[in-house]
């Protein structure tokens, strides 16, 4: 029972933080998932995001989904999912009752636009987590850098040219998973 | 009155069954969630059903897109409201989150299946490098636009918290507790929203 609560109170923070889109929630939830409780291992996680990509539904409420059932079973995605969004339930509401009563939220305005540049800031960092286990297939900052995975290596740099074109993210994903099984059985 | 395309009365019974379905069926075929899904509530509930206007939508859109959380269910929490109170938020609510439920649900019942096997293993590792390609394509693009904007605040909040992150491992909610504050004291203006 316990956990369900730990769940629903640690989704809950998660959901009050990230402001500005769906990415958004990807550096909290590591934080919390990965980083503080050790739910999840970091190749989990980010195979918790990039299935979340290829399914319908927001990023967010997916992982928090897929993070829930991975932790603590179908209780588990209930409590995550609810407490994520909890604060935009509250929130959402007063913003709307505010903005009838008084036609004016500068103030909450103002405390996102300062929340903005800081999540781009959290993204970047959880950004730096992905290209390690990428490249490196370490957790954090590897010790030895000229020890990398060549074959990582190879795929994200073709990635990165592809999305710089703007190829869409289920092919671009489809595609990398093709290209690391083949280069995989090939043993290169 | 506005035209006559109101054909089913918001709060009765029928309406909570046709808000759930037309959220529900929208909510599980959009993929990638976000704006995708707001041109499609616009399209059900304004042009078809005529339940909102559009200058409603747009205002809630805006407000959705800044408030935390997920645009779509943001969206959906105000677009329910809007049209029948609490009880529209609830059905509407409701309605965005059992699709991904589902889902998501099923879906990692297979991976603790498979995620062991040693092709998926490969074709997971695949995908883990597109996925680091597309966060950083994601944050190239953020930081791009920040720095477009040509606000020093802004660029100054970015840096900083991206030095007390990395450089000194600070909690994230400490950095946001101070950036919120920086915000509500000195970006109150509208030129930066």
């Amino acid at each position: 029972m316990e956990i369900y609560f730990l769940l629903y109170w640690e989704f809950c923070k998660i959901g009050l933080f990230c402001v500005g889109g769906g990415y958004a929630s990807m550096p909290w939830i590591q934080a919390v998932v990965v980083d503080s409780y050790h739910w999840l291992t970091m190749s989990e996680f980010i195979d918790i995001f990039t299935i979340s990509q290829m399914t319908p539904g927001p990023i967010g409420i997916n992982a928090a989904t897929f993070a829930g059932t991975k932790i603590a079973g179908m209780g588990g995605s209930i409590a995550a999912t609810l407490g994520f969004v909890t604060p935009s339930l509250i929130l959402c509401l007063g913003v709307t009752y505010l903005l009838k009563k008084y036609g004016d939220i500068t103030a909450i305005k103002g405390i996102l636009n300062g929340l903005r540049p800081a999540v781009i800031a959290l993204i970047f960092a959880a950004g730096l987590s992905f290209v390690y286990l990428s490249v490196w297939n370490t957790e954090g900052l590897p010790e030895d850098i000229t020890a990398f995975d060549t074959k990582g290596l190879l795929i994200l740099i073709l990635a990165i040219a592809a999305v710089r074109r703007k190829m869409g993210v289920i092919n671009l994903l489809v595609l990398s998973g093709i290209l690391g099984l083949l280069l995989g059985l090939t043993g290169i | 009155m506005p035209e006559t395309k109101l054909t089913i009365q918001a709060g009765t019974r029928h309406f909570y069954w046709l808000l759930f379905k037309s959220t529900f069926l929208i909510s599980a075929f959009t993929v990638g969630g976000g704006m995708v899904i707001i041109p499609l509530l616009k399209a059900k509930f304004v042009d078809e059903y005529g339940w909102i206007d559009d200058k409603e939508t747009l205002d809630i859109v805006a407000v959705a897109q800044s408030m935390p959380g997920v645009m779509a269910v943001n969206a959906s929490i105000m677009l329910g409201y809007r049209m029948s109170g609490l009880m529209g938020t609830l059905t509407a609510l409701i309605a965005t989150l059992l699709p991904p439920l589902i889902t998501m649900s099923l879906i990692a019942v297979f991976y603790d299946m498979f995620a062991h096997n040693l092709y998926i293993q490969l074709i997971l590792k695949g995908m883990q490098c597109g996925a680091t390609a597309i966060i950083i394509n994601v944050v190239i693009n953020l930081v791009q636009k920040l720095i477009k904007k040509q606000q020093a605040l802004p660029i100054l909040i970015f840096l900083g918290t991206m030095t007390a992150v990395l450089a000194f491992d600070v909690n994230l909610m400490y950095c946001v507790i101070v950036d919120g504050l920086i915000g509500l004291l000195l970006l109150r203006s509208p030129k930066y929203n």
